[in-house]
């Protein structure tokens, strides 16, 4: 029980749980089983990103660009899918993880070849993807009357009840599941964030595995792309404008540490999921939206407060099992 | 700062000072900076123009203002997220005087007590309880920003008494503005300090190595709680200056300012990895992002295209001397 309680996720679920409870006090129907489906629909996206970006922040670097390739690629998709509404939507998709691919080799290779902090890099890309979205679009919106049916519908399809776009969350948390915990990708990025010189030594290859870091937020950006402007049906430039902070407050109120090395699926995933319940219940309850960002910044100095602590006394995750044995 | 260090360039003791010169960060920026002016004169007959460079001086004297702070507190291994919210929310302050039938001293008291304020809470929170600076920032941006939103709603205050538009339209000489005028005199302190003092020196002896320079004797937290007062003093100031220059407040005030200012900070040769930099280096960023600015505005280029320009133009000055160090390398040895 006690080592069951050392573990972040379990607080931070139980946090969820407790403002799940008191939302249900003041609104009873909050609690409805459709209704939780619906908030984790509606988060879903979120927490795709916080997963990308997580692998990212484990090697001791950060994406700022996430956003800015979301929004190129879900031009893309788009413009495609106005011009050729022939061009059937899983290759759409696979258009889009390629897209995002390439943009997220970009950042990777400016990072591993030429050195240059990821802070650096992500930060000059970030405007460049906007922007080159202007170039590509014109400054035009691309409408939801210009949008086929099938590219639309296809994330509001329901499948045994839940909408494909939950499903598309569900399977892509699980391959994190199984890259952070079954494969030698996911020990070498925890490795590289605990320490970057130990992992030289031991035979990884830090620069290379950065760039494939890169690559792989880098499509899950792409993905997004296509799930974002299908679910909210414009493609514009202002798409998820400074949205790459709120992946970023995902991952840190899931105690995903800065500082690499520290981190699950599971608290990127409940991370991302406090923040959709609060976004999602402020209107329930009768409060303001205007409420919500001091509301998920107190949240985020709570958490780092939160991570300092459990930091000092837990150790690096990757010493943990061994530590509670 | 969250990355692993890149080797940092020491001068070969072979390099003639002359020729460090001008391999120096500083002598490529001004490079990057002729460039610019003079494509900008000769692509647009309306730049070469007292009144047109002056206007130039708008584009970019807020967000510099902030950034010579921005570039000690960098140099000291920190960052501050939060500058663009700590505006905002001066500036709704600020507002909220107004309505209250406040005057000009008081509004700029106001700002200024606001933005110190800002900064003293991030300092406290970075230095007292041990914290990254980059996620404390993250949470008090939006903290700071949501106040102002859930003061301001969707509404604006404007209403602000005449004479506190001298602030951010006013000339102090000629074709010179008082913006430019406070910059100009901010940078000079800001260089002195940094270069001149020993304060300046524990500045980047911090940014080396926070743990050797505690054990010197530097006082490593108040340090870095004075630079973050600093930085928010800054952002108070530039609030006072944009406000009154809009002459109207909104809670979307000054978004995204705070990737601008990092920008120019590390365009201007500023470590982000902390230790590193000048403040001449970030001064002529500040003038380069202002001139790369004006002119595509000269040439109709809209801003959002302009920002590509700004990002590329960081990543290739930045990737410049890396690529060409190691050709160098490849080629003598």
């Amino acid at each position: 029980m006690r080592t069951f309680l050392k573990y972040r996720e379990v607080w931070l679920l139980a946090a969820i749980v407790v403002l799940i409870g008191l939302i249900s006090m003041r609104f009873p129907g909050f609690a409805a089983p459709a209704n939780l489906r619906q908030v984790f629909n509606d988060t879903s996206i979120l927490m795709i990103l916080a997963l990308g970006q997580m692998v990212v922040i484990l090697t001791r670097s950060i994406d700022l660009s996430m956003a800015s390739n979301l929004c190129f690629t879900g031009m893309v998709v788009a413009m495609l899918n106005a011009a050729h509404p022939a061009i059937p939507i899983p290759l759409l998709i696979v258009i889009a993880l390629l897209v995002g691919l390439v943009l997220g080799a970009i950042n990777g290779f400016l990072v591993w070849r030429l050195n240059i902090p990821s802070i650096v890099v992500t930060l000059g890309t970030l405007t460049i993807y906007r922007g080159a979205t202007f170039v590509i679009s014109g400054g035009a919106w691309v409408n939801a009357d210009q949008m086929s049916t099938d590219f639309i519908g296809l994330q509001r399809a329901a499948f045994l009840g839940i909408p494909v776009l939950s499903w598309i969350a569900i399977l892509v948390i699980a391959l994190f599941f199984l890259l952070m915990t079954r494969t030698a990708l996911g020990r070498s990025i925890y490795a590289i964030g605990v320490n970057p010189t130990a992992s030289v030594y031991a035979g990884i290859d830090v620069g290379r595995t950065k760039f494939i870091v890169f690559c792989i937020s880098g499509m899950i950006g792409g993905l997004c792309g296509y799930l974002w402007i299908s679910r909210y049906v414009i493609a514009s430039v202002e798409v998820a404008n400074g949205y790459e902070l709120n992946i970023i407050a995902a991952c840190v109120i899931g105690g995903i540490s800065i500082a690499g090395g520290i981190g699950s699926v599971g608290g990127a995933v409940l991370g991302a999921l406090f923040l959709g319940i609060t976004s999602n219940a402020l209107p329930v309850i009768n409060i303001s939206p205007f409420w919500q960002m001091a509301i998920s910044g107190s949240a985020i100095i709570l958490a780092v407060v939160l991570n300092a602590r459990g930091e000092r006394r837990q150790g690096r995750i990757i010493l943990k099992k061994a530590e509670a044995a | 700062m969250t990355d692993t260090p890149a080797p940092r360039h020491i001068p070969d003791r072979l390099d003639k000072p002359f020729t460090s010169a001008m391999f120096s960060w500083e002598a490529l920026l001004v490079a990057v900076a002729v460039a610019i002016f003079a494509v900008n004169s000769f692509a647009s007959p309306y730049f070469l123009d007292a009144w047109s460079l002056s206007d130039l001086t708008f584009n970019f004297t807020e967000k510099a203002l902030i950034a010579l702070a921005m570039a000690l507190l960098i140099i000291s291994g920190e960052i501050d997220l939060s500058v663009a919210a700590i505006i905002a929310l001066a500036s709704t302050m600020m507002g909220m005087a107004v309505q209250a039938g406040a005057g000009t001293p008081v509004l700029v008291a106001i700002g200024i007590v606001v933005g110190l304020g800002c900064g003293a809470f991030n300092g406290l929170l970075v230095t007292r309880l041990g914290l990254p600076s980059i996620v404390v920032t993250i949470g008090t941006m939006s903290l700071f920003r949501g106040i102002a939103f859930i003061v301001l709603g969707d509404q604006a205050y404007k209403g602000y008494p005449p004479s506190f538009a001298f602030f951010g339209q006013g000339y102090v000489w000629w074709v010179v503005s008082f913006e430019l005028t406070l910059f100009l005199v901010a940078a000079v302190v800001c260089w002195f300090l940094l270069h001149r003092t020993s304060f300046g020196r524990r500045v980047f002896a911090i940014g080396n190595n926070p743990v050797a320079a505690q054990f010197s004797g530097v006082r490593v937290d108040r340090i870095k709680f004075i630079l973050f007062c600093l930085t928010g003093l800054m952002a108070g100031i530039a609030s006072v200056l944009i406000t009154s220059r809009l002459g109207s407040t909104r809670p979307s005030i000054a978004q995204g300012y705070e990737l601008e200012v990092i920008t120019m900070v590390v365009l201007g040769g500023v470590s982000i990895l902390g230790g590193a930099g000048s403040i001449v280096g970030v001064v002529l960023a500040a003038f380069i992002m202002g001139l790369v600015t004006f002119g595509l505005g000269l040439l109709n280029v809209p801003g959002i295209v302009m920002s590509i320009f700004i990002g590329l133009l960081l990543i290739i000055v930045i990737a410049l001397p890396i690529v060409w160090r190691r050709v160098r390398r490849e080629r003598f040895t």
